[in-house]
């Protein structure tokens, strides 16, 4: 149901930045409004900066979705880093490992339409997030 | 398939005339289309179909291309007209008689006939579906622009004084909703320079909890820009409402008429409404 | 590596965030102002985001870091030209900035500074006893 498919390394900061950048024009593209565009890029901030602070650096792969009548941007973000032990716990507002205000996962959970995570102790975590329009 | 083909191509006049006839003793509506833009419409629809049948049978092959796009374009133009989708796709479906009447005459045998019947009719099946699809996407967008533009024009924003907005809301709000109201006011203190926003729920008739949470979430938007929003329209039943769902509005100023939510505005901004001492003077000017 | 300037404005200073900053200039950032308002004696901050379009929740640290380091060197810190779409989504997120002032723009928010330096003035002789 990809419409489109791009892959994006997420390692260092600068990856940070040219995601948002790329995920605005997509959003763009597809005619979201200037709110939705918004959270979307905020979301996609949080979840490129959580795969490259506590998972080591990992990818993005943005996809341009269709279900039935609408249309969506789906982004995975993808690291091989240390995982997330208690991920119910990780989704609390607050709940922070590196000092920060704890709000990235649950936070983003509220910016987009759709939210999945996995996230296996040792093997890594993946975040699935969808946005339609 | 083939003797269909041939008899399509054979009988293009009859069956036009056969399927005028038809519409004329159905379902006319000749309120809404005249004689001629009926008469063009089934010609040029008749013609592309024969070429259409003469090279495949599958509607959704690319023979049939130049014949969708034409039904697509009728399904918009009566949805515009006012037709109904099933007035719409009638119109097609009336072809079947004249097709069924050419098919009668040209094959004498009846399992032949039969077949070449089944197969017609379920090509103009499949082309009145398709017609009607697309005459109710057209009506679903009209609907959701015009809900859009409904939308809009009931969450104007309105400039009491210079740096002080109100926003009167009238109607049950929904998520919806609440997002356009909250863009609109939004943009409209960045616009207006505005310090202050009242947001008027007089004409609310039920706040739940979802709704109480977006006018919190608005109101904290409005903050963090720089600008204070005051609530006001709360009618007692609306406040015992609040209280029994345990809402918290302790950060919220709240008022329970507009006017006095105004003159807190007005006192904000270091602004007084004073009387005038004395009449001007008539002959003051030469 | 580029720097965001800082303007000095009488005993305040002006930074106008007008790039989508990565995080190494985040933090120069907060350096240099912490370093500058300790240097100048500066009262007052005024940060303008009003070319921001995205304010995740690092650059939301990064301001109420700025706002505390800035509280403990005695100056005001005020965040001017918020978009409403970040507004809004900074609420949905669920971020609050603390012991930071807003303003619309930069002019309100250096009457508000204006205003909050004048109204907590310290007395021109210091006996030590606060106001």
């Amino acid at each position: 149901m990809a419409l489109k498919s791009e892959m994006f390394p997420v390692m260092c900061s600068a990856d940070v930045v040219k995601v948002r950048q790329v995920v605005r024009q997509w959003a763009a593209q597809l005619n979201f409004s200037l709110v939705e565009q918004t959270k979307l890029v905020t979301a996609t901030s949080e979840l490129a900066r959580n795969a490259l602070e506590h998972g080591g650096g990992g990818s993005m792969l943005a996809e341009l979705v269709e279900d039935g009548a609408r249309k969506g941007i789906r982004l995975i973000f993808d690291d091989k880093g240390p995982g997330i032990p208690n991920i119910e716990l990780a989704l609390k507002d607050g709940y922070t490992t590196g000092g920060g205000m704890g709000l990235g996962l649950s936070g983003s959970r509220r910016l987009v339409s759709d939210f999945q995570i996995t996230s296996e102790p040792g093997r890594g975590t993946t975040v699935t997030i969808i946005r339609w329009k | 398939m083939s003797v269909f083909q041939d008899v399509m191509k054979s009988n293009e006049g009859a069956i036009l005339a056969g399927w005028m006839g038809e519409l004329e003793s159905s379902t006319r509506r000749s309120d809404l289309i005249n004689d001629t833009d009926l008469r063009r419409q089934g010609e040029e629809l008749l013609r592309l179909f024969t070429a259409a049948t003469q090279l495949s049978s599958d509607v959704q092959s690319d023979a049939f291309a130049s014949t969708r796009e034409f039904l697509r374009e009728i399904a918009r133009s009566r949805m515009d007209q006012g037709f109904t989708a099933a007035e719409t796709a009638l119109f097609i479906l009336a072809l079947k008689q004249p097709i069924f009447t050419a098919l009668k005459s040209s094959i004498k045998d009846s399992s032949d006939l039969i077949e070449e019947v089944w197969l017609s009719s379920n090509l103009l099946d499949k082309l009145a579906m398709l017609t009607v699809s697309s005459a109710v996407g057209f009506r679903e967008q009209t609907i959701l622009r015009q809900q859009e533009e409904m939308m809009e024009l009931s969450t104007p924003v309105v400039t009491l004084w210079d740096g002080i907005l109100a926003l009167p809301l009238i109607g049950t709000l929904d998520s919806a909703r609440t997002q356009v109201v909250m863009e609109s006011l939004l943009t409209a203190i960045v616009e207006t320079n505005s310090q202050v926003a009242i947001i008027d729920i007089t004409g609310v008739p039920t706040v739940d909890t979802l709704v109480a949470q977006h006018l919190i979430k608005t109101i904290t938007a409005a903050r963090l820009m720089g600008a204070d929003c005051y609530l006001s329209g709360i009618r007692p039943a609306i406040a015992q409402t609040i209280v029994h769902l345990g809402i918290d509005l302790v950060d919220v100023q709240t008022k329970a008429k507009l006017s006095d939510a105004f003159a807190l505005a007005l006192k904000r901004l270091g602004k007084v409404v004073t009387t005038i001492k004395q009449p001007v003077a008539k002959n003051k000017d030469a | 590596m580029d720097r965001i300037p800082i303007l000095k404005f009488g005993n305040c200073l002006l930074v106008t965030i007008q790039v989508d900053m990565h995080d190494e200039l985040a933090l120069s950032l907060q350096e240099d102002l912490t370093a500058q308002i300790a240097k100048y004696g500066s009262r007052g901050v005024l940060i303008d985001i009003s070319s921001l379009e995205i304010v995740d929740s690092f650059i939301g640290r990064m301001l109420a870091n700025i706002a505390a380091m800035s509280r403990i060197l005695d100056a005001q810190t005020v965040l001017t030209g918020m978009q409403p779409a970040v507004a809004i989504t900074l609420v949905e997120l669920g971020m609050v900035l603390p012991g930071i002032k807003t303003a619309l723009n930069v002019e309100r928010g250096m009457d508000l500074l204006k205003d909050y330096l004048a109204q907590n003035e310290e007395p021109e002789e210091s006996d030590g006893s606060e106001e």
